[in-house]
């Protein structure tokens, strides 16, 4: 929270948030869902979808403190809750699958509900306002995390507004990202295709459906969605050895539709680790840093040395060129 | 003279003052507009027979020629225009069809002209493609639904693609309809600037076999033209069941331009009319259409990708669907102002649709059934510069067809005369005598620059956009905005209204 307060001015207080993974080791095994609701009236309808697929192991409104600068917050609840398993069976998906279209139902159908967090052990936390302020009204200093982003909003294209503050997340991912893509409606369209509902109309939550077809569905490893999103020039392309030059050739040709085109700078969060990743021209700023095991990514040097005032390492990462950060002990992403 | 009513078109206008009457003028007009007259010694001119082509007024050494709309009009009526009225004395003294050349003239609207493109301001950087790289290779092909990777590298080949530098392809002209050094300056160019030319329906002549790897040949309803070795010679095969100029019906390359190499190339006898059936003959319903496909698969060993071009026609979204279905690799559509040599006046003026409509709805249509990612989109039907690619594109395209941009950027003046064989610029016609009037080397470095200039200009258009890469623009409808379309038509197209 230190760290992003100093960017302070790179948001204007129109939607703060952060994402957090381990913080729920008691319900480790349960997908703790996030949500907003605009009433009492929307959530009894929203809840009876819940109910209807969902064990719900419990449910409760998450604390919040009063902060002056936050107004107008929603009904803020959360449930954790595992896939029923009749419901399950029956509709031949995967366990995930299954998640993804219950949320996407939700965040679809039903008016004055929104699901902005349906991970394992994870959770967003977001809202209008400058991120310091969204962190002290969610208590983010009683959670103890080993991965946090942090994002404060600068919104240009969309309103600000309590489901449209970053991170994105969709099951385990979530997404902070500093940026405009230019690409938006050509990777939308494709998205749409495969059952993604691209409601929100912000890049973002496209870029966090971009990771989880290519990663989850397509089963694609980070590097090669990282080649697909930031994908190389040709010029580069020419340039590797033939197996490399055949997959990337492939990669672009095939799934070209989810190139992401404009500057961007994003953290993709896992529970294995994050992705830190620019554009592929570097259009937007992105600084990373090491000390010890910990990994520091932020837009300003200055937001790392907040906190970690001396890092054993400082650099600039080149534009598509992903910094991954993995867990003790994990191989993959 | 016998009197059919008619009265000339334009008006040849002969300055004396400049005239040396050197005759240029009359041997350059296979009209026969310019008449040089023995007694008098001069040379004379029939308005008549002018088709205002140009050719005399470009060539002329001392600049002595215009050529203008005759002054001759009929007394105004709001229905029986001049159009209509010399439709009628033309059918009342022939009992015949009326044909015609190129794309309809009538004033139907041209969506590109109401599509407007977005730029970047402020919230993201619009990108210089003079100081940065800026992306316009395409592939046209069928793509898989997913990748098969073993130890980070791919493991199954993509099935055949076709590889382009620009997203420009010159679109079906056959031999016979186009003079030979046509197609070489269109073969040549395509190979200069990393695309395609297609065949048209007419064979390839033997001397352009070389340019195997920029050619798209072409099968249609006469199969004029179509044996082992030409199906293998080039990159792609497309069959075509029907273009935007004349849905519906066949084609007819009247007896007189089938000469010798003509005849060789499409396999007919010399003088003999080559008359392509409207209907292919194997080809009564959808499951037909796959049963083509696959024979032209098999008879090239799948290595090669198969397009099937079809007409904009009422209900070309579930076509398309159907052919995407059948197994095509790449589906072409002709709009309903595309250009042709010979068609039928009624059918090119009344039949089919727009093709911004169409392909809007066959975009739409192939995304809502999951299935546009698989095939390749190729549009065409007035395309007439840089913005209408990059607006198609924006649209849904993969890539364009061009023909008459291309015919023009040859030296075409739009006479609309293709039907008669006597193109004055050596395009239209089988006339040695014409034909040798385009220089193919000449014709190869203009169509290549054509490219390269649309090339240049889309690079700006997309940099401006905030977009380096071309498939960031694909389908991109957000970078579209209407003017002065109706709700419905903005809906057709998918975009919002400009000020939305």
């Amino acid at each position: 929270m230190k760290s992003i307060a100093l960017m302070h001015d790179r948001s204007n207080g129109l939607g703060g948030g952060f994402a957090a993974y381990g913080i729920y080791p008691e319900y480790a095994d349960h997908y703790a869902l996030h949500v907003f609701y605009d009433s009492l009236a929307h959530r009894a309808a929203a809840e009876e979808f819940i109910n209807e697929h969902f064990n719900v192991d419990a449910s409760e409104m998450i604390q919040t403190r009063k902060v002056k600068a936050i107004t107008n917050s929603p009904l803020i609840w959360r449930y954790f809750v595992q896939p029923k398993k009749n419901r399950l069976l029956a509709s031949e998906l995967t366990e995930e699958e299954y998640m993804v279209q219950c949320v996407m139902k939700i965040n679809s159908c039903y008016d004055g509900a929104y699901i902005f967090s349906s991970g394992k052990n994870m959770g967003a936390f977001k809202g209008v306002g400058y991120p310091e302020d969204i962190g002290e009204f969610f208590r983010l200093d009683e959670y103890k995390g080993y991965i946090w982003t942090a994002h404060g909003r600068f919104p240009t294209n969309t309103p600000g507004w309590w489901g449209g503050a970053h991170p994105f997340t969709l099951l385990d991912w979530s997404i902070v990202h500093n940026g405009e893509i230019s690409s938006y409606d050509a990777n939308a369209r494709f998205l749409e295709m495969f059952g993604y509902k691209c409601t929100l109309q912000t890049d973002t939550e496209v870029i966090t459906y971009i990771f989880d077809y290519l990663m989850r569905k397509q089963g694609l490893s980070i590097e090669l969605a990282v080649a697909t999103v930031a994908a190389p020039l040709w010029k580069e392309i020419d340039r590797m050895e033939e197996g490399q030059k055949e997959t990337i050739k492939a990669l672009r040709t095939v799934f070209g539709s989810l190139l992401v085109n404009g500057p961007f700078s994003i953290i993709l969060g896992t529970r294995n680790g994050i992705v830190a990743l620019n554009d592929r021209i570097k259009l937007r700023n992105m600084v990373a840093a090491t000390k010890g095991d910990f990994l520091y990514v932020a837009s300003e040097e200055s937001g790392i040395r907040e906190i970690c005032p001396d890092p054993e390492e400082v650099w600039v990462p080149k534009g598509g060129e992903p910094v991954i950060g993995l867990l003790e002990g994990v191989e993959h992403i | 003279m016998s009197l059919d009513y008619t009265t000339p078109q334009f008006i040849i206008e002969r300055n004396r003052d400049r005239c040396i009457d050197c005759r240029v003028c009359v041997n350059q007009c296979a009209n026969e507009a310019h008449i040089y007259d023995e007694e008098e010694g001069r040379v004379v001119s029939d308005d008549s027979r002018c088709v205002d082509c140009h050719r005399c007024v470009v060539l002329c050494p001392t600049r002595a020629l215009s050529v203008r709309k005759y002054p001759l009009e009929y007394k105004e009526h709001g229905t029986w225009t001049a159009r209509d009225i010399n439709a009628i004395y033309k059918q009342a003294a022939t009992g015949g069809i009326l044909l015609t050349g190129m794309g309809t003239d009538r004033n139907y609207r041209i969506y590109w002209d109401h599509l407007l493109l977005n730029a970047s301001q402020v919230t993201n950087p619009s990108i210089d493609p003079l100081r940065e790289p800026m992306e316009l290779k395409t592939f046209l092909g069928r793509k898989p639904e997913s990748l098969v990777i073993e130890n980070g590298r791919l493991a199954e080949k993509l099935p055949p693609q076709l590889e382009l530098e620009v997203p420009v392809m010159f679109s079906a002209m056959s031999f016979g309809s186009i003079s030979l050094n046509a197609h070489k300056s269109l073969a040549r160019a395509a190979e200069e600037m990393g695309t395609y030319f297609n065949t048209g329906e007419g064979g390839l002549h033997r001397e352009l076999y070389r340019y195997g790897q920029n050619t798209i040949v072409q099968v249609a309803s006469g199969r004029f033209g179509v044996h082992q070795d030409y199906l293998n010679a080039g990159a792609a095969i497309e069959i075509k069941i029907g273009q935007g100029a004349k849905p519906g019906i066949g084609g007819h390359l009247p007896g007189e331009k089938v000469g010798t190499e003509v005849s060789l190339t499409r396999m007919i006898p010399r003088g003999s009319d080559a008359i392509s059936p409207a209907p292919h003959h194997d080809i009564y319903s959808i499951e037909d259409l796959r049963q083509l496909i696959f024979s032209l698969k098999e008879a090239t060993n799948y290595e090669k990708p198969v397009s099937v071009k079809i007409a904009a026609v009422h209900n070309v979204a579930a076509i398309a669907s159907g052919i995407a279905r059948a197994g095509a690799d790449i589906i072409a559509i002709d709009g309903f102002r595309a250009g042709t040599g010979a068609t039928p006046l009624r059918t090119r003026d009344n039949v089919g649709i727009p093709i911004e409509l169409a392909l809007a709805a066959v975009d739409s249509r192939l995304r809502e059934e999951g299935i546009r990612n698989q095939v390749s989109l190729v549009i065409g039907g007035t395309i007439r510069n840089s913005a209408d690619i990059v607006k198609a594109i924006a649209l849904g395209a993969d890539a364009v067809y061009i023909g008459t941009s291309a015919l023009i950027a040859l030296g075409c003046h739009m006479c609309q005369q293709c039907f008669t064989g006597k193109c004055n610029w050596g395009i239209a016609t089988q006339d040695p005598n014409l034909v040798k009037r385009l220089n193919p080397d000449i014709g190869a470095r203009r169509a290549a620059n054509l490219l390269r200039a649309w090339a240049h200009e889309i690079k700006e258009l997309l940099g401006g956009m905030g977009i380096n890469a071309l498939e960031s623009l694909r389908g991109n409808r957000l970078m579209l905005r209407g003017i002065n379309l109706t709700t419905k038509e903005l809906e057709i197209l998918g975009v919002k209204h400009a000020g939305e």
